[in-house]
């Protein structure tokens, strides 16, 4: 305001008002305005008044322009989002469709090309009117009530380098001004009060704040779980697995089972075939009799737990596989599994080399837990083969196979 | 003040088609001063009159059932509703489609009407955009509760989370997400910018302070400056030009929602066209069911004249055909098709356990409308209140037929189920008319009803013959 005042002829005038009888006369007034090269006014209307662009010497808006980047720019967001969130940063493959697909892709580019031009349009309009606007001088008339609904003003401000009022309301009657209003400076011609400004930015730090509250609230560890508006299924009336319940003496949510209970299958009350044992002696002869397809099932099952070790002729040393990784990675503290074949072991009870499978010795761990009683001892059976094969003689070999025999 | 039209008549009818006249937009001497006086009169009279009371009464009862159904949803679980398995899609889906076609009448008139200079728009713009943003609030709801954990709607929007996940954009359902939120914000943009010099023109006939500041800063400090209207215009024909693909490709792209599945009776691509002629159909049943009433009882008959009602009851004629050229085409196409399931659809439609609603939908759709090729159909307000209650009626069956009987219905018999809907389905349907009448009753109370500056724009004025300045 303050750079206007050597402008300003008479202090405390904002300018001056003129009424006109309809579109046309201040139309023409408009015209005269502009060829007498005044430049600080305005014609107000209750709707727009045709041709008047012209009479006034307004410039054309740069409007469309933007509107045109803005949906330019909706168009390229919605060309690169959907290709880069469901074809690059997480390829969401679905029935093999492809990743970067085109058409599938027309209409959100369609979408977003008109939103972000709508919203162009909407914010251009008012920013390029001027709105929102706090005041105008011409609102301290109350004829100018009317420029809203049958009245036709022209507003001469004072701001004007070259106004002068007197020599304005001559110009203004001799336009066809039905009347001349000069109208003075007061609260509601400029910007707000500064209390209207501090008043938003209040409520713009206030409303800021719930976010912000729920954002560092989420960002901070904490030694509590988080609270859950909504419960999903995640949390249901029910005790879990080591929970705690009143309803109890010793406070388990979780009931010990009755002493003396056995469960279904784990009774194991046979010596013979649980234990290898027949009156406290390693048994010598098998629970249950020796078939072919006992022994093919314990050459399988030897083959998986046993010969990584032993080998699969259970010569022990460096002929499994994984003692001869562990030789060679001169592994310092790898025990070379024994061989099979050594008097020591040849001479044990079956009863003896199921409890050795079972519990383990030295070294090598327990297989009880992995292998059920009845392969056990089929591995045991498949283990006499393979000591009988290591370990025989000319009478073991039938006599129709003896010539084939190479010294 | 301003010169009196030399070309209004004084008779009440203008329907007539004289072609050495143009007939008159509104009826009777108008002016700047009688066209505003008229259109404030609604808002400014003292003394709320009685039915407007008894009316919003009923509405906001029936928009507490709405909520009330909503909130008993969200807490039960969508178990409370009649979806079952095969018909995943019932109730909410046909609500939601039903309500985002009503708004495209809105959208046709504000903004084709406009592109075209179809100058008796001006009259009924404001209240049909009105409907539209109505319609579209009703219809936005409904997706929204049908999703069984509502609380993760936000999981449609493509917000770098920590999941890692991103939306799945080659899905129908989420260009409708796009699509209706798009229409939505874009109408509610035409309408508001369409609204501030109005909103002005009521900040300064307010007499009561509080009546000042509501309106003072809904008007955004409106002074009617030229370099305002200036640039107001452009704006607004811009945004016409961007809300008029709209009227076409929303409903197009709801109908992909269907045309997209591989489900027999929704697999067709005559889905698009046939759906936005639905909705246009069916949103000008709305706008004449709303403006009927509602120019009689707040005094506009001389501004919502006879031949606005009769242009509307011409469009509805209009899209009646078409939709009946598109039923006629479906089941042509499913015949030549040769596809034996696309045949079992149509014929398990006419002739299944839900035969009553594909007739009932024939009747009000195709037969009750060919009424308006009589003109005392199209211009006596009772008889077309009766046909256009008939084609929301029908327009919402044809949804149903759609939707619940393709799904109940599908290929593998086994699946086959019946759908009932449960009363809490009847009475969310049911509230969201309480929530749409409610807001509408609201908008004529509180909001000018017709758009005062564009009838003064068109309105009859002697100085237009003065040719060029």
């Amino acid at each position: 305001m303050a750079t206007h005042e050597p402008h300003r002829p008479s202090a405390g005038l904002a300018g001056l008002l003129a009424e006109f009888a309809s579109a046309e006369a201040v139309r023409a007034a408009a015209s005269s305005l502009r060829n007498a090269g005044w430049t600080h006014w305005d014609v107000h209307s209750p709707f727009p008044v045709h041709s008047i662009e012209s009479a006034m010497g307004l410039r054309r808006t740069g409007l469309p322009w933007l509107v045109l980047a803005a949906g330019l720019a909706g168009v390229l967001l919605a060309a690169g989002m959907q290709p880069w969130t469901n074809g690059i940063d997480y390829p969401l493959i679905i029935s093999g469709k492809p990743l970067l697909s085109l058409p599938t892709s027309v209409p959100i580019m369609f979408e977003l090309a008109v939103l972000l031009a709508a919203l162009a349009a909407f914010g251009g309009a008012l920013v390029l009117g001027g709105l929102p606007r706090y005041g105008h001088p011409a609102f301290s008339s109350l004829h100018f009530r009317r420029a809203t609904t049958d009245g036709f003003f022209v507003f001469l401000s004072a701001e004007d380098p070259r106004f002068d009022a007197a020599a304005g309301q001559a110009l203004l009657q001799s336009a066809g001004a039905v009347a001349v209003e000069p109208l003075q400076l007061d609260a509601s011609s400029g910007r707000a009060p500064s209390a209207v400004y501090w008043a938003l930015a209040t409520a713009a730090v206030l409303a800021l704040l719930p976010p912000v509250l729920v954002t560092w609230y989420r960002a901070r560890p904490k030694p509590n779980p988080r609270i859950h508006l909504i419960h999903d299924m995640d949390f249901q009336e029910k005790y879990l697995p080591q929970g705690s319940s009143p309803l109890f003496a010793d406070g388990r949510a979780m009931r010990p089972p009755v002493p003396g209970t056995i469960a279904r299958g784990t009774l194991e009350a046979d010596e013979h075939l649980y234990a290898g044992k027949v009156a406290g002696q390693w048994a010598a002869r098998f629970p249950v009799p020796p078939t072919a397809a006992m022994m093919e099932r314990g050459k399988s099952r030897y083959a998986i737990f046993c010969a990584t070790c032993h080998g699969l002729v259970g010569e022990g040393g460096v002929t499994g596989i994984t003692s001869a990784r562990a030789v060679k990675r001169r592994e310092p503290n790898w025990v070379l599994p024994l061989s099979l074949h050594t008097p020591a072991v040849r001479e044990q009870p079956v009863g003896q080399l199921f409890h050795t499978i079972t519990h383990g010795a030295r070294t090598m761990p327990a297989h009880g837990a992995q292998i059920p009683a009845e392969d056990r001892w089929a591995i045991v059976l498949y283990v006499r083969a393979l000591q009988r094969s290591q370990n025989a003689t000319l009478d073991d070999v039938p006599q129709a196979v003896r010539p084939q025999l190479r010294p | 003040m301003n010169p009196m039209s030399t070309l209004a008549i004084a008779s009440e009818d203008n329907t007539g088609n004289d072609p050495c006249r143009r007939a008159p937009l509104v009826i009777g001497p108008q002016t700047d001063v009688t066209v505003t006086e008229s259109v404030c009169r609604v808002l400014e009279q003292p003394g709320t009159p009685r039915a407007w009371y008894a009316a919003l009464l009923i509405s906001m009862g029936l928009t507490a059932v709405f909520f009330g159904a909503i909130v008993y949803l969200i807490t039960n679980g969508i178990g409370v509703l009649g979806n079952n398995r095969p018909v995943m899609w019932a109730f909410p889906i046909v609500n939601f489609v039903f309500w985002i076609g009503i708004g495209h009448a809105g959208t046709l008139i504000s903004a084709i009407l406009f592109l075209f200079r179809q100058q008796w728009r001006t009259a009924i713009n404001r209240a049909a955009e009105a409907m539209t943003i109505f319609a579209v609030i009703c219809a936005l709801i409904f997706p929204g509760i049908h999703l069984g954990r509502i609380w993760l709607a936000y999981w449609m929007a493509p917000y770098p989370n920590q999941m890692a996940l991103w939306p799945n954009f080659r899905s129908p359902l989420m260009w409708d997400v796009f699509a209706v939120n798009t229409y939505f914000l874009v109408s509610a943009m035409f309408w508001y910018l369409g609204m501030i010099p109005d909103l002005a023109t009521l900040r300064d006939r307010a007499k009561a302070r509080l009546r000042q500041i509501a309106y003072g800063l809904l008007a955004l400090g409106w002074s009617g400056s030229a370099r305002q209207w200036h640039v107001y215009q452009k704006a607004y024909l811009l945004l016409a030009a961007l809300a008029t693909p709209l009227v076409v490709s929303v409903h197009s792209v709801v109908s992909t929602d269907f045309a997209v599945a591989q489900l027999p009776g929704w697999h067709t691509t005559i889905f698009p066209p046939y759906f936005v002629a639905g909705a246009i159909f069916s949103g000008f049943a709305m706008v004449v069911t709303l403006m009927v009433p509602a120019r009689a009882y707040f005094g506009l008959k001389h501004l919502v004249t006879v031949r606005h009602l009769d242009n509307v009851n011409k469009i509805m004629l209009a899209t009646s055909c078409i939709l009946a050229y598109s039923y006629a085409m479906e089941l042509f196409i499913a015949w030549y098709s040769g596809n034996s399931h696309e045949q079992f659809v149509h014929l398990n439609r006419a002739f299944g356990p839900y035969a009553w609603t594909y007739w009932l939908m024939v009747a009000c759709n195709v037969l009750l409308p060919q009424l308006f090729w009589l003109k005392r159909c199209r211009t006596t307000p009772w008889m077309m209140f009766l046909i256009a209650g008939a084609v929301n009626v029908g327009m919402w069956l044809e949804r149903f037929v759609i939707i619940v009987v393709s799904l109940s219905r599908d290929y593998l018999p086994a699946n086959w189920a019946m759908y009932y809907p449960t009363i809490v389905d009847a009475l969310i349907l049911l509230g969201s008319f309480g929530l749409f009448f409610t807001l509408f009753l609201l908008f004529c109370r509180y909001l000018p009803m017709v758009a005062m500056w564009e009838v003064k724009h068109v309105l009859p004025r002697e100085e237009v013959h003065h040719g060029n300045p």
